[in-house]
């Protein structure tokens, strides 16, 4: 690769890129995202290569690893080009009827498509699909096209234009004044005015500063900016190195969570190819701008994700938090004035950049511009990253694109923002999303995880969840996070168990008040957040709990017994076989039953019966019918 | 049955050396180690904070509070269960117990035998697979209470 | 250095640039409840009983007033409803720790926090971090310091360098506000001090 001395010069490598490739050869894009390799898409890539070797074929068909697509659900995932064809769910053993098909008879293999669960429809072409259909993939969609090892590939669609366009035309304070004027809030979970962030390091009377990639995406059910970062790493660096520019700083830190290994290894080639196209390093494109950039490994602690923690963390230190009494754009890194952004924040800069403010600006609502990623996981039909438009309502994103409840279960609540965020119940489903929007709800937007949940789900249990979960993450600085916690640990646990007593709401909401008034930083001051919102919507639940030791969507397994129902007992012997402490006393035709006192209440009867019988039942908070007389035990039905 | 009770002081140098022996990359530099030798030995600490000039009180509290690192020797085969919220609504606690039951450890404890080491992790990413067990870095997804012997079993 | 001047429970009080609320009310004889401060160490922020309200104008928040830095105009309130609401929450959270601390009890009493309101917990160390600290910051030997994070966060002596430098300091000792410095001590001797160095510590 030769180093590019000036835009022109870019521009003219982009052309010769794009000259060198053939619109019309049938290119198979794969998605090979950490979750699609999960799910095999390893070997599909090694057979469609083994394929197109063995049918003769590597001058017509070439296979594009990209990140990932995002439908998950659905992976492994192959789109074809030029045609747009969609196959989802693909096998090994597919890829040799793939493989032929790209070019000879050029058939579309139907079992392969996507079917509409309303109409039986089959859908070929990927924007159609409902999923995608209602998306707006501003920032997402190359991710599908794109080999993420490939800088050629990021050049081929206008990469670093945006770049070039900052340092051959616009001054540090254009920048600034274009992403002001954008109103790009933070993605990753603060929401605070971009703009008015980098300003503030910008005047900070200071030679060295510092920009920051916080890629640490620490909460449970969120994986967008690892998608991103695995699928489209020179997306964030061109962000990036625009920011820097803007705010005049020289070097940049990339922070990934270790548990991202591909994402580090795609950030770190990204870097070094950028490099060596002197897109990174000194005197980039001829500007007399020097820019460099180093990746820096978490560890394992859901605290570093906290900006000032994360700053700790990249001196060597333990992740506590500092008190924001000193806004950490003005002593941030080193003491020194750093912009610190979420990955998806960085990864909107080139568009703002190469589309203008007043283009972003008409996208989204009032006080929440441009487009957010969400990871909609859960108890949802379409499980995936979606980019969808601020203002989106949740109906829509659940219904229109997330298909659904499976299994045909009643919805419950959404959580989103992570551990800092609330539930949002079903009468409020016509909430457009927006960071305001959710925070009035009693939730907040967070870093974009969006979980479902069905009439299956605990909500006191997702309140203990998440206060577990913290009290492992916790630094242990701060008296009110760290014993409050505890103590609330204890509580909801208790509860869960049947052991919850009165007054013990009270004392959750004193230990509430504690930790969100007097806690040293964000994680112990948001963690009431989902207690308070699940006590606001679902109190019906921890009083069942309390008084009536009852768990409403029986899931509670102190708080359940499993109870083999005699009217429907086939007396099949599957439960007897697969109790794993032979709880079950049963024969063929004599009724089983479960001896309550050996049961561990592990759930595999519950689940191994079959359908058509469905006999085993789930109690709470009744007590249980007496056994079956011996007498009448065989079944004569 | 072996395991390494320390590491040559040689290669801990050069992982230092790589690094220029700066104390802000003693994180990067323990998990380079950690990835090497799947453990860090109180050793390799006390090298570290030599070859680093920070006190080994500093190193032990590093090495303490991220849970990337293990202060103790693993086995031969490393269990993560995902415990993200997409996971747990799909029923990972359920999970982590019968593997509690099957391999006898709880989170953050290895086997008598040094056969399996047990951890728990906050999401993989994979939310489209939950539940999800990660036996040394396959993951095996969709899993059920019934199912888990099964995965388990595939391990020698 | 210049002269700030700010109100604390509607006394105007002047205080230098770079001074904490808590140094400037000290200063001028208003009492704050303390107890992971000290004035030979850096302010550490993490027992949060300093906290007061303090606003500049309309607005008003809750802040730690040892780590906060003095403003011109502004106004400081070290008592309300809910900050003694707060503080005595603190101490019953201390105090299911430790509640035979004379320390905590005579706070306990001042704000009415009753020691029985949590379940006890094993362990009588309340993190104040004056320890670890000291030992850091004064004498520079770090013989012991903290492991591990949240609730499984505890002090650890590096027996090493506990076994050769302690007798002859112990100077962190009668900074433990439960003791459980000097259990923690006693154990880590027990355990894993060296045979030789566990001489009579007399005999030199």
């Amino acid at each position: 690769m030769t180093r590019l001395t000036t835009p022109q010069e870019l521009e003219k490598i982009r052309k010769d890129i794009i000259s060198k490739r053939n619109p019309d050869k049938h290119c198979i894009t794969l998605c090979c995202g950490s979750a699609c390799i999960a799910s095999g898409s390893e070997e599909v890539g090694a057979g469609i290569e083994v394929e197109i070797e063995n049918q003769g074929l590597i001058d017509e068909v070439e296979i594009r690893k990209t990140g990932c697509h995002g439908f998950c659900e659905r992976g492994p995932i192959i789109v074809n080009h030029p045609d747009k064809t969609s196959y989802l769910h693909i096998k090994p053993e597919d890829v040799s009827e793939i493989v032929s098909q790209a070019v000879n008879g050029k058939k579309i293999i139907d079992r392969l498509l996507y079917t509409d669960p309303e109409t039986d429809e089959k859908i070929i072409h990927e924007s159609e699909i409902p999923f995608y259909k209602h998306q707006k993939r501003l920032v997402f969609g190359s991710n599908g096209s794109i080999d993420p090892k490939s800088i050629n590939d990021y050049l081929a669609i206008n990469g670093y234009s945006a770049v070039s366009k900052v340092l051959s035309g616009m001054t540090p304070e254009d920048v600034l004044d274009e992403v002001k004027k954008s109103e790009l809030r933070g993605r990753g979970g603060g929401g605070f005015p971009a703009g008015i962030k980098w300003e503030g390091t910008r005047n900070a009377e200071e030679e060295i500063k510092y920009v920051i990639v916080n890629a640490d995406e620490g909460d449970p059910g969120a994986y967008m900016d690892r998608a991103l970062l695995e699928g489209n790493p020179h997306s964030v660096l061109e962000g990036l190195i625009i920011g820097a520019y803007a705010i005049g700083s020289h070097e940049g830190y990339i922070y990934v969570r270790q548990e991202y290994p591909l994402a580090v290894e795609n950030i770190n080639l990204a870097i070094r190819q950028a490099e060596e196209y002197g897109l990174l390093g000194k005197n980039i494109l001829g500007s007399g701008f020097d820019f460099f950039v180093k990746v820096h490994q978490g560890a394992g602690a859901f605290v570093c994700g906290e900006s000032t923690a994360l700053m700790t963390a990249l001196e060597g230190r333990v992740g506590e938090p500092r008190p924001k009494y000193v806004r950490s754009n003005i002593k941030g890194l080193w003491d020194k004035p750093s912009v610190l952004n979420n990955v998806e924040t960085w990864a909107n800069v080139p568009l703002i950049i190469n589309k203008g403010a007043d283009w972003y600006t008409q996208i989204g609502t009032e006080s929440s511009k441009g487009t957010k990623i969400f990871s909609l996981v859960g108890k949802i039909t379409n499980t995936g990253l979606v980019e969808v438009p601020m203002g989106m309502t949740l109906r829509d994103i659940i219904y229109k694109i997330g298909g659904g409840i499976p299994e045909g279960k009643k919805f419950k609540a959404v959580q989103t923002g992570g551990p800092s965020g609330g539930c949002i119940p079903g009468d409020q489903l016509d909430l457009p999303v927006g960071f305001d929007e959710l925070t009035q709800a009693g939730s907040m937007m967070g870093s974009g995880g969006m979980i479902v949940m069905d009439e299956d789900t605990c909500m006191v249990d997702v309140a203990r969840y998440f206060i577990n979960f913290l009290t492992d993450e916790s630094c242990g600085k701060c008296v009110p996070c760290r014993e409050g916690l505890r103590q609330m640990n204890k509580i909801l646990t208790n509860i869960t168990e049947g052991k919850g007593k009165e007054g013990d709401i009270e004392l959750l909401e004193v230990l509430s008040e504690t930790a969100a008034e007097a806690s040293l930083c964000a994680l112990g001051k948001s963690a009431p957040n989902p207690f308070m919102s699940t006590l606001q919507y679902f109190r019906d639940e921890y009083e069942a709990h309390i008084k009536d030791k009852k768990c409403p969507s029986l899931y509670c397994k102190e708080m359940i017994n499993y109870y083999i129902d005699p009217e429907k007992c086939n007396a099949c012997m599957i439960c007897f076989k697969k109790c794993p402490v032979n709880a079950i006393d049963g024969e063929k035709k004599k009724i089983h039953i479960i001896d309550q006192e050996k049961c561990t209440n592990c759930g595999t009867c519950f689940e191994v019966c079959p359908e058509r019988f469905d006999a085993v039942k789930k109690l709470s908070g009744e007590p249980l019918p007496s056994p079956v007389p011996e007498e009448e035990r065989m079944i004569t039905r | 049955m072996e395991f390494y009770l320390g590491m040559d002081n040689d290669k801990i140098d050069q992982i230092v050396d790589r690094h220029k022996g700066e104390a802000s990359a003693l994180i990067q530099i323990l998990l380079e180690i950690q990835g090497e030798n799947h453990w860090l030995p109180r050793q390799a600490l006390e090298r570290i904070s030599q070859r680093l000039h920070v006190p080994l009180s500093r190193t032990m509290h590093i090495a303490s509070f991220y849970k990337a690192f293990s202060l103790v020797p693993k086995g031969r085969h490393e269990v993560h269960i995902c415990m993200g919220t997409a996971c747990h609504v799909r029923g990972a606690k359920r999970i982590l117990e019968t593997v509690e039951d099957l391999t006898g450890i709880k989170p953050g404890e290895t086997d008598v035998e040094m056969k399996f080491s047990l951890e728990t992790v906050n999401c993989l990413g994979c939310c489209a697979l939950g539940p999800v067990i990660n036996v040394d870095g396959k993951t095996h997804g969709m899993v059920s209470v019934s199912q888990t012997e099964g995965v388990l079993k595939n391990y020698e | 250095m210049n002269e700030i001047l700010l109100q604390i429970d509607g006394k105007e009080i002047t205080a230098g640039e770079g001074q904490t609320v808590l140094e400037a009310a000290q200063g001028a004889g208003i009492s704050i409840p303390t107890l992971c401060h000290h004035e030979k160490l850096v302010p550490y922020g993490g027992c949060r009983l300093c906290i007061v309200e303090a606003g500049s104008g309309n607005s008003s928040k809750l802040v730690v007033s040892c780590v906060y830095p003095v403003e011109r105009n502004l106004v400081v309130k070290t008592h309300s409803e809910k900050i003694d609401r707060i503080r005595k929450t603190i101490l019953e959270l201390f105090l299911a720790h430790a509640p035979n601390s004379a320390e905590l009890q005579r706070m306990a009493q001042e704000y009415g926090a009753d020691k029985n309101r949590f379940e006890k917990e094993a362990s009588f160390c309340i993190h104040c971090g004056l320890c670890v600290r000291y030992c850091a910051e004064v004498k520079k030997l770090n013989a012991v310091g903290f492991i591990d994070r949240g609730i499984r966060k505890e002090i650890s002596f590096i027996p090493e360098i506990a076994s050769k430098e302690c007798h002859d300091c112990m100077e962190c000792f009668p900074l433990c506000p439960t003791s459980w410095l000097q259990a923690a001590f006693v154990l880590t001797e027990g355990l894993a001090f060296s045979a030789d160095s566990l001489q009579d510590p007399s005999k030199e």
